[in-house]
């Protein structure tokens, strides 16, 4: 037998998602020195994950590492798989047996939960199904939400509670020439907003969000960003944390754009965004949907870059009529593959997954990205991680079995199962016509929100 | 808006900025990396990776060091792109207890 990853003997991998992690392991796969093979494996019809449904619409320029993506899709022995979902279309032991090596890279689908009363009531939603609808993503097209209440409220301030808080705050005119989907962009038009609060359990030296995203706030054509004054107080260990010389750069230019935020200026628009902090939601109340949340004031205690909040007691009610939790997802386990429940992530050492977090390495599967060390970082991150993987596996290539016949045994059992995959090629035309559905409006793309849409391209 | 590698780099060259960049912008010569404007999506996830802080997004950017803007926009294209890291130049180390890291 051939030595694995030679011409004689190419190696056979499955990718299993097709985002950033997925495309930046193929990549790692195709350009490093061994032959190798890659089927990239995505659910969708689409590829580039959360690039094409997770990054807000407004941020086109982040949107350009889908060029990178497409270049690794003309390397030779790459294949795409879209529309094909793992666990349903094909089970992870025919991939196993298929495939001398397999890498998951599906991401972390859902949103944590905040454990509260009332969180699911009509009106509560997750900052995944808004993200997903105003992104045209299939799985929430058909949500709803209802835009028809003064006030929104935003648990969580990260990144994506900002893109959350952002697209609220924009106006129709700001938003119409972006990518956003036109069902989102219709229903927004209506929306009768005018206070969206953004709210942390700790104070704004812990704030998650980048400063870049931060600044955007003080650029809306409709909207004022305000924080009351006192809430910039900083106890003695978030002083220390500002005053680091290295985690304290991003926090002393947050804490800038923070202070911009409280000073009282004559603005004359129509709404406000703000910025809320040491506060926890403790119950959330309303006889039908959301009418109200109730948070619990915080206050920090322990080490600088360790400080962690716990409830004084004091509460307060906002009132509300919409409520969006983003705090942070978790990945979604397939069967058949080890999973880590209470981190939400496929356990792993170096990107080989094991049975179990101090587990066995199972042999011949692998993670990268978020649904192998958890939902942290932003797009660049998962290049360097999944690079890890790559190399893990890589140093793996004599122990793996040899006798795999790869794309072929998979394209059976897709045939028997009469699933309808799509190739590169096929994507690329479904592609060219969102552009061209864009073009009249003006916007870089008309996404289609449906499966059945992209599959009636290309009949 | 873009991001921009300054004269912290120089002697240094670490590199780990590059493992992290998306779109792989980062070019370099003897000395150290610049950065691709035309090709840098602005993400800013190299910015905290450079152990002697030489990467500023453009608003950030030092009266002193507004220079870098050109200096990288010129030499960039020309230079080869770099994807992986490298060993850091010979006497980083001590450059970067000099810088005060």
């Amino acid at each position: 037998m051939s030595q694995l990853g030679t011409e004689a003997a190419p190696l056979r991998v499955a990718v299993v998602g097709a985002g950033p992690s997925g495309f930046y392991a193929t990549e790692a796969l195709l350009k490093s020195e061994i032959d190798v093979r890659v089927d990239l494996i995505e659910r969708l019809p689409s590829p580039y994950g959360l690039v094409r449904s997770g990054v807000a619409p407004d941020h086109p320029k982040l949107k350009q590492s889908i060029e990178v993506y497409k270049k690794v899709a003309a390397l030779e022995g790459f294949r795409f798989f879209g529309n094909v979902t793992v666990g349903r279309d094909v089970t992870p032991r025919e991939l196993r047996e298929a495939y001398h090596a397999v890498i998951y890279t599906c991401g972390a689908e859902t949103d944590r939960r905040l454990g509260i009363d009332g969180e699911d009531l009509a009106g509560s939603h997750t900052a995944t199904e808004f993200v997903g609808w105003y992104n045209g993503h299939p799985d929430y097209r058909d949500r709803e939400f209802d835009f028809s209440h003064e006030t929104a409220a935003i648990i969580g301030q990260g990144n994506v509670a900002a893109d959350v808080a952002r697209i609220l705050s924009k106006s129709v005119d700001e938003l119409k020439h972006t990518d956003i989907s036109q069902h989102a962009l219709d229903a927004l038009a209506e929306s009768r907003i005018k206070t969206i609060a953004v709210i942390g359990r700790r104070g704004p030296a812990q704030a998650k969000f980048t400063t870049k995203e931060l600044r955007e706030f003080l650029e809306l054509e409709n909207c004022q960003a305000v924080i009351a004054p006192e809430e910039l107080a900083l106890n003695e260990a978030s002083q220390a944390e500002l005053a680091d010389k290295k985690e304290g750069v991003v926090v002393a230019k947050n804490m800038a754009v923070f202070e911009k935020m409280a000073e009282d200026t004559e603005h004359g628009k129509s709404r406000i965004c703000r910025m809320m902090f040491c506060r926890s939601p403790v119950r959330i109340e309303g006889d039908d949907r959301i009418e109200r949340v109730v948070l619990e004031r915080n206050e920090l205690s322990g080490e600088p870059f360790s400080q962690r909040a716990s409830g004084t007691g004091e509460t307060e009610v906002m009132e509300c009529g919409l409520l969006f939790r983003s705090i942070g997802y978790r990945g979604v386990p397939i069967e058949g593959v080890p999973f880590h429940d209470s981190w939400g992530v496929f356990p792993n050492q170096d990107g080989r997954i094991t049975d179990g977090p101090d587990g066995a390495v199972v042999p011949g599967i692998y993670t990268a990205g978020w649904i192998k060390r958890g939902p942290s970082g932003i797009i660049g991150t998962n290049r360097a991680c999944a690079v890890q993987t790559v190399e893990s596996l890589k140093g793996d290539l004599s122990n793996l079995p040899s006798d795999h016949s790869g794309t072929d045994a998979l394209v059976k059992v897709l045939q028997e199962r009469g699933v309808r995959s799509i190739d590169f090629t096929e994507w690329q035309r479904i592609d060219a016509e969102e552009v061209s559905r864009g073009e009249p409006k003006g916007k870089p793309r008309e996404k289609f929100t449906r499966r059945e849409e992209m599959l009636q391209v290309l009949s | 808006m873009t991001t921009i590698v300054t004269d912290n780099c120089k002697g240094c060259r670490y590199t780990d900025c590059v493992t992290v960049c998306p779109v792989a912008c980062f070019h370099y010569d003897d000395e150290m990396l610049y950065i691709d404007p035309d090709v840098c999506i602005d993400c800013s996830a190299c910015i905290p990776e450079c152990p002697v802080q030489a990467i500023y997004e453009e608003d950030d950017l030092p009266e002193d060091k507004q220079e870098w803007i050109e200096i990288n926009a010129e030499r960039a294209p020309d230079l080869p792109v770099l994807e992986d890291k490298m060993d850091p130049l010979p006497g980083a180390d001590d450059r970067k207890t000099a810088l005060g890291f």
